[in-house]
């Protein structure tokens, strides 16, 4: 793999990441990046549970130190809120009496996995059956949430081609909700079967009705939702999602077969594929060899050589110290493959000119 | 070396490098701007604060102007927090009280290892007084009269608690008056240094005063939190001070605190601490120089104590 990781700032913090114990050489120059580098990727209160697990965060300078703390109470702050948001959620759609599906971070949480440790939150995702999804968007508006955007045109765009209902947020708390039904558009690339997600699911311990994804459909779609974005805020937070749950299941026996086979029959090889190869490119996230001739998911040489340059680049932290000249365009073209991934040209390219038309009125 | 050593054309090129930074209390600031209104108001304001070279700051902050051909019809400037902006750009002739408030929202929100009250705060013989306050109620004001009468100032703004000692920490900054008490600072205290006035600002119109030389050299020394008295100036009343109930004053120190929900049982324990270390007064005033001697009393009473 061609590796722009030489550069000697711009990969500070993934460096720190793949082996903490670097920490203790930085002078206070590299604190400095360390510090913007985590805070822009979000990653400031992982960092701090990295350090504290290898028992050096005592002996750091007490200017980074202070940063990581002062992150680290955040994150505990956030993932208490999330623990309400969710028992709200679950309340408003008790009636119901369907499963409810906590995806991403909140799952994390609620399923006390390693990687909720320090997670930053913007918004709770929950998946629902489709057939029920009018029944729990009047649910939760009886509850206090409501569309965020309430443009005619966004609304039609999002019900009619959206894997997700238009972003909700909660008037008094002003939290955010995101409803979805799958995990990826019906016109998107890729068709995973939300049906056989949902009969995947698991119970979460302790709480009626609400369940996560099953580890390998996690992974799954976190790989799904970070390969398929076009727009890549936190990529590196979550390739160090991506890295936790691997690291994690990959201790059961049976995981990495599962995990390939569900990927085939999900129609997510590549994105799966690619998870793989970046989160063992920026954190040498440890994939069992055998496994390797298993990801069908290889894209053509070419093909494959351009996305390292593109991933490479887009996954480091959004901070000028990770960026070189190429960058700026690598996260455009990824723009462009996000919209491209989502739907075909004849109902992209209207929706591309109806939107750029709209941002110049603004 | 401090501000006022350097030469304007030395504050200039550092400002434009990116090679300006001063200590701010525990903090320290990287300013980056070409905004003449932010280098003329940080050699003025600022002119007692040391520069560091520590490699290391706390915040990266600039000041620029937004691209595009808004900037030749309605000139604008954008605080920019580390190449992000948190805010919408204002007018161009706000650039300097953009930063102060900018500078308030980086520490209010990045510095959670501290609780973060909504509170100006002055010290004397090593103890401090707390003033909360909502915008109005006068606590810039009485906090100016205080330091320019030989209080320390530790912030009008913001009071910072370190969480396991109890004490407070001083985060000494250029004073923020408003509208009238801008001209009743002017004529208590001619000596004190009033930067420009900045009108029509969200605000209405804001200039600052320039922290005592003494505070500023004095920034790393915290206090004990010895009283918390709730200012409220009243034009009919001259001078009436009330004990508050402990509940009530914990009830209004934590709805205006910056991250008081952020700390969770720690932060309610530490309140409640302070609240019940603290006498707790609401203080209604118009007459600065009563208030002065009120306050001088209080100290008196205490260290006869």
């Amino acid at each position: 793999m061609i590796s722009i990781m030489s550069k000697l700032n711009g990969y500070l913090l993934v460096k720190i990441l793949r082996n903490s114990d670097l920490a203790n050489q930085l002078d206070l120059k590299q604190w400095d990046l360390v510090i913007r580098q985590a805070r822009r990727a979000d990653l400031l209160p992982q960092l701090y549970y990295d350090l504290n697990k290898k028992g050096i965060l005592k002996a750091l300078p007490q200017e980074a130190f202070c940063h990581l703390e002062s992150a680290y109470h955040l994150s505990v702050a956030h993932q208490q809120a999330v623990r309400w948001e969710v028992n709200r959620i679950q309340s408003a759609l008790r009636k119901l009496e369907v499963p409810v599906t906590l995806l991403k971070g909140a799952a994390y949480v609620l399923a006390d996995l390693p990687c909720a440790n320090g997670r930053l939150f913007s918004d709770v995702d929950i998946l629902v059956p489709k057939v029920v999804l009018d029944e729990a968007e009047q649910s939760l508006m009886a509850h206090g949430w409501m569309s965020v955007d309430t443009d005619p045109y966004d609304q039609r765009y999002y019900r009619q081609w959206m894997h997700e209902l238009p972003p909700l947020r909660h008037v008094k708390r002003q939290t955010s909700l995101d409803v979805h039904h799958s995990i990826l558009p019906e016109t998107a690339r890729w068709h995973p079967d939300a049906k056989k997600l949902l009969q995947a699911v698991k119970p979460l311990e302790g709480y009626e009705r609400l369940y996560v994804l099953s580890p390998v459909d996690m992974v799954l779609h976190s790989a799904t939702h970070l390969f398929s974005e076009g727009e890549i805020d936190h990529g590196l937070r979550d390739l160090y999602d991506l890295d936790a749950l691997l690291r994690d299941f990959g201790k059961q026996n049976d995981f990495w077969e599962l995990l390939y086979e569900r990927a085939r029959e999900m129609d997510l090889t590549r994105p799966l594929y690619y998870a793989l190869r970046y989160t063992q490119y920026f954190l040498e996230t440890p994939v069992p060899e055998s496994s390797g001739k298993r990801v069908t998911g290889q894209p053509v040489r070419a093909l494959r050589y351009l996305m390292d340059l593109l991933f490479q680049r887009a996954l480091n932290p959004d901070h000028p110290s990770c960026n070189d000249a190429f960058t700026g365009i690598a996260r455009w073209l990824l723009y462009l493959r996000g919209h491209y991934l989502r739907m075909p040209l004849y109902l992209l390219l209207p929706h591309l000119v109806r939107k750029s038309m709209r941002r110049n009125e603004v | 070396m401090k501000i006022s050593d350097l030469s304007k054309a030395e504050l200039c090129s550092r400002l434009k490098k990116g090679k300006f930074c001063i200590s701010v209390g525990p903090f320290s600031f990287c300013i980056d701007s070409h905004i003449e209104e932010v280098i003329e108001g940080l050699g003025d304001l600022y002119a007692d604060y040391e520069l560091r070279d520590h490699g290391f700051a706390d915040f990266h902050i600039s000041l620029t102007r937004p691209k595009g051909i808004r900037r030749w019809l309605h000139p604008q400037v954008l605080f920019l927090f580390d190449g992000k902006t948190p805010f919408k750009p204002l007018p161009f002739s706000q650039a300097l009280p953009m930063m102060e408030w900018g500078m308030n929202w980086c520490i209010a929100n990045h510095m959670h290892h501290y609780l973060i009250l909504h509170a100006a705060v002055v010290e004397k013989n090593g103890q401090a007084v707390i003033m909360p306050g909502n915008p109005g109620a006068g606590k810039s004001t009485l906090c100016a009269a205080l330091v320019s009468r030989g209080w320390r100032l530790f912030s009008d703004e913001l009071a910072l608690m370190d969480i396991d000692e109890g004490t407070l920490i001083p985060v000494t900054r250029p004073v923020s008056l408003k509208n009238e008490s801008i001209s009743v600072i002017q004529t208590f205290s001619p000596n004190a240094h009033l930067g420009k006035s900045y009108a029509d600002t969200t605000k209405g119109t804001v200039a600052h005063m320039r922290p005592p030389k003494l505070s500023v050299e004095h920034a790393g020394h915290s206090a004990k939190p010895r009283w918390i008295i709730a200012p409220q100036y009243n034009k009919e009343i001259s001078s009436k001070l009330d004990t508050e109930s402990m509940a009530k004053m914990f009830m209004n120190l934590a709805e205006n605190a910056f991250n008081y929900h952020i700390h969770g049982p720690r932060g309610f324990d530490v309140l409640g601490k302070l609240v019940e270390d603290c006498d707790c007064y609401t203080y209604t005033y118009n007459d600065l120089d009563k208030a002065i001697d009120e306050f001088e009393q209080l100290v008196q009473i205490s260290s006869h104590h």
